[in-house]
């Protein structure tokens, strides 16, 4: 096929975009009836490169719509717009576990999307495509302004969104192996809410001291945002995952400083010791390792150790006291932490203590451990380095890519329409007359209205010239 | 209309085009959302503004706001009614009054003027594209007209607005005489190619070019007022051809498939080397606010430098703004002043305003398919020409410039004001609807392979 004739346009919308915004694949100008390969690659911040790709069959006019038209095959099939993200996988040759984080926020995720002649499945980098385009895929929107907390102790990074505020503001915790992780912060504060992003269990006050914080170092971590001039003190709420869910519902049930206003706990459980402080429940975790398995694959299986959930009140977060909605994020196939049978013992709790009104489950089929912002790759195990940890195993996260991708699309989308509803709306006049149609305003209301069921008269009786009421 | 029991249902609903009466006022808890999609785009993308978690029925201004280069500080804002949902949504909702009204979804960007107290004359241009324009979104409560750096908004946002995708890249062309940059897009290629040329005001302008890379063309944005060096028009000619083949030599550049872009001055260069060349086939041509007057003896530089030095001649509206549009009218009946359009063998776009002031870039055009026609090669042309538009059609959503300061590159002496016409909204409609047309000629000359000879 001479090249130069037929020159093949891609196009990707948005060429820039934040990590959840789902973007548009177009090929065009191919011949028709064609077979092309779309190709996603990334090389990740610490030089690890990840591909996806699917294989296509251009339409009459030499055109291939990624959002309307089905992969035939490749690392995902079927009608997949974000196929080319969620199912990046490293390139053969790499070594196994690895996990996709972006630790600078202030740079974009590059991905170069091209188009293969032919349904490739390797040695995409020996070839030359018929042509590429490049994507960006940002944390954090222009103006959200990224500002590093090490004052009383915190080692926090907090993320303000543009603008002159004030914002509702929220506490946002990561999970057993510590580090400051920011990016999920980063793109929460791209929606409005200022963001402190919290290193728990690594700051730098524990390197130094080897001491493991606790309940004070959260309380200072919410004072930061109550007393932020650009954050609203009542309207403050935590997002946990994993260890930092169950941090969060300890601290919404327990802390007389900390006031939320709502809290979203992924992938977590309320079993722990309630009394103790965080060394505490590592101890209660090391004491109980026995209970974890290996897999045939050589993965550990954690979710043991946390279960059966015990009947002993002081074993478990008394989420019956309660005062906030809860939103709970989990998969059934979570193998390193038993959120389902939390999720379950919580309601049960709620119910009993009358408070379960505030709490809304969302429970995804054949998703694991780590629900992540949407587009990420699924992970089903990776080498786990919790903190205090004698050895570094291979967990199993557990999730099925497809149906985990799904789930943290989903996820997200609840969970910013959850933190929406309760950090934002209050009392909301708004919510309650969207039901009520606006009319321009008339004298005499009453006369429009019945008096005993107080609904608005919709006849009018002609003979004797009068509203009638039906209800 | 009763029904058999003698009632009559009562119809009570909201006229949608009275405007409602605010049932309350705007205070806290209300927290206003604002979502403007996409943040980070092309200048000639789409922006959606959506405001929401308002009272119902409630007054609100939409502002924009921008720092330029040059640091002056431009504006846009229309005004708004929530509707009962409490949502604000600029696509479809209409504004009320502003710097634009009616249903306008990116009259935030293309009616935006410098802010009162501003220096006179001037023109927004970005001259560093490696950087984004950036633009603060604001909502303010109620219908505000002026003062809006003294008062907090409601809510805002920051968006990014880029001339270069990611991926383009930019190289510094100083080789042959020439002096340039070069945009190409991402991708092993090979891209047809553009030669882009701006107007009299001389200097490096690099924005077009760097649009047209992201959209996937090699482009070569030209420098060529040369100052001093340059003595004679044949050295000035030779150089244009030289650009050209800097393109069409380019390792990533389809050979067959280069072609010319020029606006106003530019688009005379176009023409000219179109007909006349004898090296130079470009592929296609676009001219936007040409004339086809060429000085054969002269440079161009002397060209543009008459009416600056004559300027006794020159007519001026009542803001003493310069009307340069009535110069050249005597040439358009000599043909040794004129390009020889007759030779021209390559497909050409006209792009031209009706109300351009600098050039009589209408009559040229009805001037150039009388003597295509004749020669017989009319149907190589394509005119496009825009009711109330100025010279200055830019890309889409810039705003529109009706008059500003302009000096000829590398001469000290004078600046004017030059008046270029056109009336805000409909040039504006014209800057979006030429570049949807711009495109689909290049698409259709130098990416399709179809007959080099369809027309648009």
């Amino acid at each position: 096929m001479d090249m130069k004739q037929s020159i093949v346009k891609l196009l990707v919308q948005p060429s820039r975009g934040l990590v959840d915004e789902k973007f548009i694949v177009l090929v065009q100008k191919a011949r028709p009836g064609f077979q092309l390969t779309v190709h996603a690659l990334h090389k990740c911040e610490i030089g690890h490169s990840w591909e996806a790709f699917g294989h296509y069959i251009s339409n009459a006019i030499g055109t291939v719509n990624v959002s309307e038209d089905p992969s035939l095959g490749g690392t995902y099939s079927g009608v997949e717009q974000m196929g080319l993200l969620w199912s990046l996988r490293p390139v053969p040759g790499s070594k196994p576990g690895l996990r996709l984080r972006k630790t600078n926020v202030q740079t974009p995720m590059e991905v170069t999307i091209s188009v293969y002649q032919g349904h490739q499945t390797e040695g995409f980098m020996d070839q030359v495509p018929l042509a590429s385009a490049l994507v960006e895929r940002w944390y954090m929107a222009p103006g959200v302004r990224r500002i590093p907390i090490t004052e009383d102790g915190l080692t926090a990074t907090l993320f303000l969104p543009p603008g002159p505020g004030p914002f509702p503001g929220l506490l946002d915790l990561w999970g057993g192996e510590g580090k400051l992780l920011e990016y999920r912060a980063a793109l929460l504060a791209s929606y409005g809410i200022a963001s402190l992003g919290l290193d728990y269990l690594t700051p730098k006050i524990t390197m130094e001291t080897g001491k493991l914080m606790d309940t004070q170092y959260f309380e200072t971590a919410y004072r930061v945002l109550e007393q932020h001039p650009q954050v609203l003190s009542s309207r403050i709420g935590m997002l946990g995952l994993s260890l930092g869910a169950s941090m969060t519902l300890k601290m919404a049930v327990y802390s007389q400083v900390i006031k939320l206003k709502c809290a979203v706990c992924i992938s977590g459980s309320h079993v722990q010791p309630i009394d103790g402080s965080l060394q505490q429940f590592l101890n209660f975790c090391r004491k109980n390792a026995g209970k974890r398995c290996i897999n045939k694959d050589n993965e550990m299986i954690i979710r043991g150790l946390l279960l059966p959930i015990p009947t002993d009140p002081t074993l478990k977060v008394d989420v019956g006291q309660l005062k906030c909605p809860l939103l709970l994020v989990l998969g059934d196939d979570d193998q390193n932490w038993p959120a389902q049978e939390s999720a379950l013992d919580m309601k049960q709790m709620m119910e009993r203590a009358g408070n379960s009104h505030l709490l809304t489950v969302l429970l995804y089929p054949n998703a694991g451990h780590l629900i992540e912002p949407p587009y990420t790759p699924h992970l089903r195990a990776s080498p786990f380095n919790s903190v205090q940890a004698d050895e570094e195993v291979m967990a199993l996260w557990g999730g099925e890519m497809v149906a985990h991708s799904r789930a943290q699309e989903d996820a997200w989308r609840k969970t910013l329409d959850f933190l929406r509803e309760n950090l934002f709306s209050g009392t909301n006049p708004a919510k309650q007359l969207k039901r009520h149609q606006l009319i321009d305003p008339v004298e005499n209301l009453e006369g429009w209205m019945c008096k005993k069921h107080d609904k608005l008269l919709e006849l009018f009786c002609e003979k004797n010239q009068v509203c009638v009421c039906v209800f | 209309m009763s029904n058999l029991l003698g009632l009559r249902r009562l119809v009570i609903g909201m006229s949608v085009h009275r405007p409602v009466r605010r049932l309350s006022t705007m205070s806290p808890p209300f927290s206003p959302i604002l979502s403007v999609q996409p943040t980070r785009a092309l200048v000639d993308e789409k922006l959606k503004v959506v405001v929401e978690n308002l009272p119902p029925g409630s007054p609100v201004t939409l502002h924009s706001l921008h720092h330029s280069e040059d640091e002056d500080y431009w504006e846009a804002y229309g005004h708004y009614v929530s509707d009962f949902r409490g949502i604000v949504s600029v696509a479809e909702d209409l504004s009320f009054g502003g710097t634009y009204t009616g249903k306008e979804d990116m009259g935030l960007l293309w009616s935006m003027r410098p802010v009162p107290g501003s220096r006179k004359g001037l023109r927004l241009r970005k001259m560093n594209i490696c950087s984004p324009l950036l633009f603060n979104i604001s909502v303010y409560s109620g219908h505000v007209t002026e003062g809006f750096r003294e008062e907090t908004p409601l809510t805002s946002a920051l968006i990014e607005r880029w001339y270069m995708a990611p991926g383009v890249k930019r190289i510094d062309i100083r080789e042959r005489g020439v002096r340039g940059t070069l945009f190409i897009p991402p991708g092993p290629g090979p891209f047809p190619g553009l030669l882009d040329m701006w107007g009299g005001g001389g200097g490096l302008i690099e924005y077009r070019s760097a649009l047209l890379a992201s959209h996937g063309y090699v482009s070569l944005a030209m420098d060529y007022f040369r100052s001093q060096e340059l003595e004679s028009a044949e050295l000035e000619f030779k150089y244009f051809e030289t650009a050209f083949n800097i393109i069409k030599e380019h390792p990533q550049v389809n050979p067959d498939r280069v072609g010319i872009f020029g606006l106003s001055l530019g688009s005379l260069v176009t023409m000219h080397v179109a007909a006349e060349s004898t090296i130079v086939k470009p592929r296609c041509c676009i001219c936007v606010s040409g004339s086809h007057f060429y000085p054969h003896d002269r440079t161009l530089k002397e060209v543009i430098m008459e009416p600056m030095t004559n300027s006794h001649r020159v007519r001026v509206d009542e803001n003493n703004h310069h009307i340069w549009r009535d110069l050249w009218k005597e040439l358009l009946s000599d043909p040794s002043k004129k390009v020889d359009v007759g030779k021209i063998n390559c497909p050409i776009l006209l792009v031209n305003g009706q109300d351009d002031q600098n050039a009589p870039a209408d009559e040229c055009a009805e001037d150039i398919a009388h003597l295509m026609n004749a020669a017989g090669n009319g149907h190589l042309l394509t005119r496009v020409l825009y009711p109330d538009t100025g010279h200055l059609i830019e890309p889409p959503y810039s705003p529109h410039c009706r008059a500003s300061n302009f000096r000829v590159a590398a001469v000290a002496e004078k600046t004017v004001t030059l008046l270029w016409g056109g009336q805000t909204k409909p040039h504006s409609d014209a800057q979006e609807d030429s570049w949807k047309k711009i495109l689909s000629f290049l698409q259709q000359n130098l990416y399709s392979s179809t007959s080099p000879r369809a027309k648009l």
